[in-house]
């Protein structure tokens, strides 16, 4: 049976890990490289990247991340943040990623996604939506999708824009709640059930997670096919390992 | 004693990890090369056969660069292993693009995952993606050090179907059970990708790159 994936994601800016990592044995706390071969030796299923540069000067670095980490790091890697065109796809593929997650280029100009699966093909076009609750208390629920870390809203209907998504061929679907991302309180996971039952392809929850029950609700209330997490992981709280083991321990299929 | 090892290129997809997950496993003085020279790949001492994509791009593209020959050569003369598109294009025929076919070495199809639901009420999504187990058919120098049921890396919506079942080294479920690993003497070709399948995958490699055929 096909495994849950645990995924952490590691926020880079110019070349450096961020959000402060303590891994008390590592000497470089920030360095990308480090964080990711302990998340494989830990059991990662995959990794994402974000890179958060704001500067386009520091653009290039996460290419340099991607690669030396693809060097030694044999697991799936995801990068997103910043990938507008088709040359930055094939950059990333090029320096060794399997996926990239596309988010704002998406908002805009939503063909990109449909060319960029023509191209590279849907198992590496990862669509990234960043959705908030709009609808009001006793009102049936309503996802928007926001832009700009939360502060835009683009009037689009998450689960609409999923289904589109989709459609258009995007692989995966990474779904952040805007309302949880941060707060430790755990997913959204009517937003994750919402979006999992509209469309056929897999879908990774993210936003929220504090306690490792969290992320086996994800699966369970929220159907996803995978979980996404970075500060329990990174504040070294909680091992992927541990997070696997406890999953597994509560029924939930992991590689372990 | 040092050995060439060749990654085939045919402009299909990403061999960085490929290549780079062979030099980890290698020996220091082994060569490891990424060529479309058919006169290299028949030179190497062993060969990998990686591909992505859809079954019709990858057929044009091993044709375009004139690999034909070359490939099929290699698959019946040396230790030869296919990942993913590199299983598929081995047998005849796929469904993939309203009919694709294929390079023809061994009998049988490529099909479509059924998709649908699973016993457990799980939905079988295609492509079916993420870390499945691999059931190891018999004992085969490539499963050296691995644990029966060890989980691999998949990304892919389509599986092989060989006529001759003695080829099935391993089987996967997935609403089907499918030959997720096929070999001969000398060849050895997973559907999984060795090179995302963290330690499972480089013991793989490196029972591969110190197969005695």
């Amino acid at each position: 049976m096909l495994a849950k994936r645990i995924i952490p994601c590691l926020d880079v800016d110019a070349g450096r890990v961020v959000k402060g990592v303590k891994f008390v044995d590592i000497r470089d706390a920030g360095d990308p490289v480090e964080v990711a071969r302990r998340y494989n030796e830990e059991g990662a299923d995959e990794i994402t990247f974000l890179d958060i540069t704001a500067s386009s000067d520091d653009r290039d670095t996460i290419v340099h991340v991607v690669e030396q980490v693809a060097s030694e790091v044999f697991i799936p890697l995801t990068v997103g943040g910043g990938i507008r065109s088709a040359d930055d796809i094939r950059r990333m593929l090029n320096a060794g990623a399997d996926k990239v997650a596309i988010n704002t280029a998406a908002v805009f100009n939503p063909e990109f996604v449909k060319q960029a699966t023509e191209r590279f093909g849907s198992q590496c076009i990862v669509v990234a939506i960043d959705a908030k609750q709009v609808s009001r208390e006793g009102e049936p629920l309503k996802w928007e999708i926001f832009t700009h870390g939360g502060r835009k809203p683009t009037g689009l209907d998450a689960i609409e824009w999923a289904k589109r998504m989709s459609d258009y061929g995007a692989g995966e679907i990474l779904l952040t709640s805007m309302d949880r991302d941060g707060t430790k309180i755990g997913f959204d996971n009517a937003l994750t059930r919402a979006i999992v039952d509209a469309v056929p392809i897999p879908v990774i929850a993210s936003g929220g997670v504090g306690n490792l029950q969290h992320l086996v609700d994800g699966v369970k209330q929220g159907g996803a096919d995978a979980v996404l997490a970075a500060s329990i992981f990174h504040f070294a709280e909680y091992t992927v390992g541990e997070a696997k083991q406890f999953m597994q321990d509560q029924d939930v299929e992991v590689r372990l | 004693m040092a050995q060439r090892i060749t990654v085939i290129d045919y402009g299909m997809g990403n061999l960085r990890s490929v290549a780079k997950a062979v030099e980890h496993v290698a020996a220091e003085d082994d060569e490891v090369l990424v060529s479309d020279d058919p006169k290299l790949i028949l030179d190497s001492d062993r060969v990998v056969f990686p591909g992505q994509g859809a079954a019709r791009d990858c057929m044009a593209a091993i044709s375009d660069h004139h690999l034909n020959r070359a490939i099929l050569d290699a698959a019946q003369s040396k230790p030869f292993l296919g990942i993913c598109m590199g299983q598929q294009v081995l047998l005849n025929f796929s469904e993939e693009n309203d009919g694709t076919r294929l390079l023809g070495l061994f009998d049988g199809n490529v099909h479509r995952f059924p998709g649908g639901v699973a016993p457990d009420g799980e939905a079988l999504k295609i492509p079916h993606m993420g870390w499945n187990q691999v059931h190891q058919g018999y004992e085969h120098p490539l499963w050296h050090g691995i644990e029966q049921d060890s989980r691999f890396y998949f990304v892919h919506s389509y599986y092989v179907d060989p006529v001759q079942q003695d080829l099935v080294a391993a089987t996967t479920d997935y609403g089907v059970s499918f030959a997720s690993a096929i070999a001969t003497r000398n060849l050895f070709a997973v559907q999984f990708h060795p090179e995302k399948s963290a330690d499972a995958g480089l013991q793989l490699l490196q029972n591969f790159v110190y197969w005695k055929v």
